[in-house]
């Protein structure tokens, strides 16, 4: 443990606090740090999470990153496509995603840049996007924090809903958290406004105002927690001994 | 009963400005001999449903289609489909953009014979804004809650890669996900299926066969021997997906002459030959994650 805590760790233990008393749930983490943030919170605080192979079978220990001897997976359970549909529209998940743009309302955006007609720029598509913000808590995680991911305005095509139009949700909609390359947000602010609660090392209040294209609630300039001893031995050993976490930020 | 047909029995029951439907998801088990079929043929005009990968790519590439009606589209381990995104940024389809389970509610309330679905999905979004189309329906019940009315997508055809056929079209999906074959089956008003394999009746494997079995024979109306037919997608439990082709397919769409002059306007067996042959593709991993 003697080697430095690297910014991806730090996001990653900080991510995994989204599933923090969430019960048994399906967590689903996309993308790298998303998806071992939910297998941490798995091995540290909520053992009784639901987590996928990333196919299609329930295991009971989180997949690793990179190859793996996938006879070694304790399977326990199924879950297919449509299972995923049938879970999440019965709000019994919490997913961690990683959109495109973001506003101050909570707004989502993973399906196209610019003109809606000849988008600048086609991505993906709403996917489950408006599915999964009205149907369950979600999470945030933002590798490059900037004004052009925390947009001034709206999002470019409202891919999940935002705070706004909560009512619409039977009262499922909810961000929990959103952690950054800067730091720790969530959207506790007043009138649901997003505010800070603590940035990584290295990062000042003016650097998290000059990156987002709406106003922030400073709610705390404290550092965030590191990593526990603990927290770090699961990530380096057990969920990503091959350190692929660290090529997120060139690290 | 015999519904074994050719490539060209399955073409000749297509026509221009028809609403085809595409099983599959994404890089997995799509029919992707049909669609090369398809973009060989001077059909065109297409509406076509699917949780696209590589089939949407192809036929954007072959300008095919009119119009999408889709959730995503996406080659997995590469996340973007360019031909798809080309197509998108020239602005030469149209498209109905939804939710991918309102993709799945639209199947259902066609496969079940209803104008609609009720979902909350899609409200509060850029879903209705930009499908004027999409109507709300108001809950008859004490709750009166507004919800959207996710009409039925009834398909003229649906095109299915499965992994096993007896000719009577009794086919079985042996990979651990069947995605929503079904429904594009239920909802459209024929079926073709390629199959890796078509054997006899009883080598289906009766009870531990059928549960394989995803939706029944009535629903099919023609059955194609197309081994290896999901390449360059995967089929579980025989190959996973070709990711050195889907890369180079990928590259394609800067200039897609050459790709086309290497893969494409072949009979089925010349592409298998085209991209390495059978075993070659029989030895592809399963993808991990």
């Amino acid at each position: 443990m003697s080697e430095s805590i690297s910014l991806a760790e730090i996001c990653i233990s900080s991510s995994s606090k989204a599933w923090k008393g969430e019960g048994e749930i399906l967590a689903t983490g996309i993308g790298l740090i998303p998806r071992i943030a939910a297998g941490l919170a798995k091995l540290t605080h909520n053992p009784d999470l639901m987590m996928t192979d990333g196919e299609t079978y329930l295991i009971s220990q989180p997949a690793p990153m990179g190859k793996r001897d996938t006879s070694n997976d304790q399977v326990e359970g199924y879950m297919s496509y449509s299972r995923v549909f049938e879970n999440l529209w019965g709000g019994k998940r919490h997913a961690m995603v990683t959109p495109t743009q973001i506003d101050s309302f909570g707004q989502t955006n993973i399906s196209a840049i610019g003109d809606y007609d000849s988008p600048k720029v086609q991505l993906l598509g709403v996917r489950g996007f408006p599915g999964n913000f009205i149907n369950h808590k979600n999470s945030i995680f933002i590798p490059n924090h900037s004004v052009k991911t925390f947009v001034k305005g709206e999002v470019d095509m409202v891919s999940g809903m935002g705070y706004q139009n909560k009512d619409l949700s039977n009262g499922k909609f909810e961000i929990k958290l959103v952690v950054t390359n800067l730091g720790v947000f969530d959207f506790n602010g007043e009138n649901n406004n997003l505010q800070l609660l603590s940035l990584h090392p290295g990062v000042s209040i003016d650097n998290v105002i000059e990156n987002t294209g709406f106003d922030v609630i400073i709610k705390s300039d404290e550092v965030t927690q590191m990593p526990t001893s603990d927290e770090l031995a699961c990530i380096r050993e057990v969920l990503d001994p091959q350190g692929i976490r660290n090529s997120i930020f060139g690290e | 009963m015999d519904k074994i047909v050719s490539y060209q029995d399955v073409i000749d029951q297509l026509s221009d400005g028809m609403t085809i439907g595409v099983g599959g998801w994404g890089a997995r088990r799509k029919p992707m001999s049909l669609i090369r079929e398809i973009c060989r043929s001077d059909i065109k005009d297409l509406t076509v449903v699917s949780y696209g990968g590589p089939d949407v790519g192809l036929l954007c590439a072959h300008k095919k289609i009119k119009k999408l009606i889709f959730g995503f589209v996406s080659l997995d381990m590469i996340p973007l489909e360019s031909h798809f995104r080309q197509a998108r940024q020239k602005n030469e389809i149209d498209v109905m953009e939804l939710d991918e389970g309102m993709v799945q509610w639209g199947l259902r309330a066609a496969a079940m014979n209803l104008p609609f679905l009720p979902t909350r999905v899609g409200l509060g979004t850029d879903v209705l804004t930009h499908n004027l189309e999409l109507e709300y329906v108001t809950s008859p019940y004490s709750d009166a809650e507004k919800l959207v009315a996710m009409p039925a997508l009834n398909l003229d055809i649906a095109l299915i890669h499965v992994n096993k056929s007896d000719e009577k079209g009794n086919t079985q999906i042996v990979g651990p996900d069947p995605f929503f074959d079904e429904l594009f089956a239920r909802a459209a008003c024929k079926t073709f299926i390629s199959s890796e394999e078509v054997v006899s009746t009883q080598e289906l494997g009766g009870k531990d066969g059928a549960i394989f079995n995803r939706f029944e024979r009535s629903l099919v109306t023609g059955v194609l021997h197309a081994p290896c037919g999901a390449h360059p997608t995967s089929c579980a439990p025989s190959y996973g997906f070709d990711i050195k082709h889907l890369k180079e397919y990928s590259e394609a769409a800067k200039s897609f002459d050459e790709y086309s002059a290497k893969y494409l306007n072949k009979t089925h067996q010349e592409y298998i030959d085209s991209v390495g042959g059978a075993e070659t593709i029989l030895n592809i991993p399963l993808p991990q994650f």
